[in-house]
């Protein structure tokens, strides 16, 4: 297939060709028709599995178009899940079960939270940015902890799933497609959003915020708005999240959380928009094959399979700057080979 | 009006008078060239007039703008662009898309998140008149990490010019540059002359000879002399804090 023009549905030309355009397509196409494959081998565990990785794909989205493109490091995006989580398990304990009501909440807390956050850590930077924003989400954490009524510690279940129109989200082929248009919906953003002049002003910031500042930039503005869009994402991922597990813990906030996030992002390939998505796929199917693989093997060394999980992230972080999907060439070798 | 004023400008760093009640204007189309050895403070001063540097007393007056406490990025909306002595550039980005930031800079904003920044017609052909400007047309594409330190030094100008400036602060252009690329460099700013009101930082004594309407000696942050060219290079003052071996 030829290159396809620029045109109102694609922002630039599209190299069917490219190595990462055919692995990004080829993995769409996988994840949509992924549950009919899962119900033809009768094993709906991979459904809510895939779904769990859509999630995490989502959340990661959302923190790479800051992360990767507005070079902020913010290790404390898990809050923004947390928040999603209990926009739904709160209202759901009143018998509120409205999906709505549920993103409108969770929407309508995010905004002015992380405008008002974001405000703050903005005025820093590098490490003291990372400290602002785990601070921000350590105290979410504390928070969430310090509601009795609502489980406190322990978090609390849900009795059923979000009602979203007519759709019956308690099927979970149903939502494992809610949250796959999700994403898409979410990549399709963000890859407008990098391209625009909006996305020119937000990458440089990230590349040399002195000279875009210089040249009459606010980089400010670009940098808050961008943040606010990044935690409203991960406020969606938080309600799917509390949808497949029917449960909403202080623990959705937990730093180590946030940090699986980065890990993600990076592990995909900082600075891409397809990225997040290929490196949910890898952390989260090597979380889960790696004890059994190990068990398998070494069953004296069943505990230490992160060990490998660690090597794993050590040699792609060593080897591949540019992580699994930015390593991949963006145009076709045909094009490469002209000058 | 002029476009550029300073008034007993005063910059500490701890002990340390780095600028030392400068007074200085910048003439409608005037090249005003600020010479000076090394440490002598002239970074700082740049710094100061482009409000990465608060000043500790004294004003800066942009075209009849009190800018003393302006933010930067306001500043450049003013009309204000400038060059760096270590290049700034968006190192990622093509030399175009650097060009690009420079024209966008000037939009009313640029919350569009929509369209595709290439697609802005208008904007794409300011930044390519912009870089046709300092010859670098054939550079579109080019990654800037992978430019030499000369065409750098050029993007940084094509940059300046982009925002359509109204006053040019150039911090030492031509600054690790080979004699052909300066020379480059020479002509350009020769046929910028008189189009822009320019302060000129620089440590080249020929080309600043050859290009200054006026030239301001700084030493120790403090301004010793401010004449013509040929006065300047007569000066005994000047040749004893500083001119003595060169010229």
């Amino acid at each position: 297939m030829n290159d396809t023009k620029p045109s109102m549905l694609w922002p630039v030309a599209i190299r069917w060709r490219a190595p990462r355009t055919v692995v990004a397509v080829t993995i769409i196409a996988l994840l949509a028709v992924l549950p009919m494959i899962a119900s033809a081998l009768e094993s709906s565990y991979y459904v809510s599995f895939s779904t769990r990785i859509l999630i995490y794909a989502l959340a990661s989205i959302g923190l790479n178009f800051i992360l990767g493109f507005g070079g902020m490091v913010s290790l404390g995006h898990a809050m923004y899940v947390l928040l999603g989580a209990y926009a739904v398990a709160i209202p759901s304990s009143h018998g509120v079960t409205s999906g709505f009501i549920h993103v409108a909440l969770a929407v309508g807390v995010c905004v002015p939270l992380a405008a008002g956050l974001g405000a703050v850590a903005l005025r820093t930077s590098g490490i003291a940015f990372i400290m602002i924003t785990l601070a921000f989400a350590q105290m979410l954490y504390f928070g969430a902890v310090s509601l009795k009524d609502y489980g406190g510690d322990d978090g609390l279940t849900i009795p059923a799933r979000s009602t979203l129109g007519g759709l019956d989200l308690a099927t979970n082929t149903t939502l494992y497609y809610v949250a796959f248009v999700t994403v898409l919906v979410a990549l399709y953003l963000s890859w407008r959003a990098v391209l625009s002049p909006f996305g020119l002003v937000l990458r440089a910031s990230r590349s040399n915020p002195r000279r875009a500042t210089a040249l009459g930039h606010p980089i400010f503005r670009y940098q808050l708005a961008a943040y606010v869009a990044s935690a409203v994402v991960c406020a969606i991922a938080g309600v799917l999240l509390a949808n497949l597990t029917l449960f909403a813990s202080p623990a959705y906030g937990a730093w180590t959380l946030s940090g699986e996030l980065i890990v993600i992002v990076i592990l995909g390939g900082l600075g891409t928009v397809f990225g997040p998505v290929v490196g949910a796929i890898i952390l989260l199917a090597l979380e889960e094959t790696l004890p059994t693989l190990v068990e398998a093997t070494l069953p004296d060394y069943k505990s230490n399979w992160m060990l490998l999980l660690g090597l794993f992230i050590f040699f792609v972080a060593l080897l591949l700057k540019r992580g699994v999907f930015g390593s991949l060439p963006a145009s076709a070798r045909s094009e490469r080979a002209e000058p | 009006m002029s476009a550029l004023i300073t008034h007993s400008l005063v910059k500490r760093f701890g002990g340390v008078l780095a600028t030392d009640r400068v007074s200085l204007t910048v003439e409608p189309g005037e090249l005003h060239a600020i010479i000076g050895p090394n440490g002598a403070g002239k970074s700082t001063l740049i710094g100061q007039l482009a409000g990465e540097i608060a000043s500790d007393s004294g004003s800066v007056r942009i075209l009849g703008t009190d800018v003393t406490h302006m933010p930067t990025h306001k500043r450049a909306q003013l009309g204000l662009a400038r060059t760096y002595q270590v290049t700034q550039l968006a190192k990622e980005f093509t030399a175009l898309d650097n060009v690009l930031l420079a024209v966008n800079a000037r939009a009313a904003h640029n919350f569009r998140f929509w369209s595709n920044a290439h697609h802005d017609t208008a904007a794409m052909q300011k930044a390519k008149a912009a870089l046709a400007t300092v010859g670098m047309s054939h550079l579109h594409h080019a990654e800037v990490g992978t430019l030499a330190h000369g065409e750098q030094r050029q993007l940084e100008i094509a940059m300046a010019l982009a925002t359509a400036p109204k006053l040019l602060l150039l911090d030492e252009p031509l600054a690790g540059m080979s004699q052909g690329e300066s020379s480059g460099i020479i002509a350009l700013l020769q046929s910028l002359k008189g189009r822009y009101p320019m302060l000129l930082v620089e440590h080249d004594m020929e080309a600043v000879f050859a290009l200054a309407d006026r030239v301001s000696v700084l030493v120790y942050g403090r301004i010793i002399a401010t004449d013509t060219p040929d006065r300047i290079r007569e000066n005994a003052e000047v040749r004893a804090a500083y001119l003595g071996e060169e010229v």
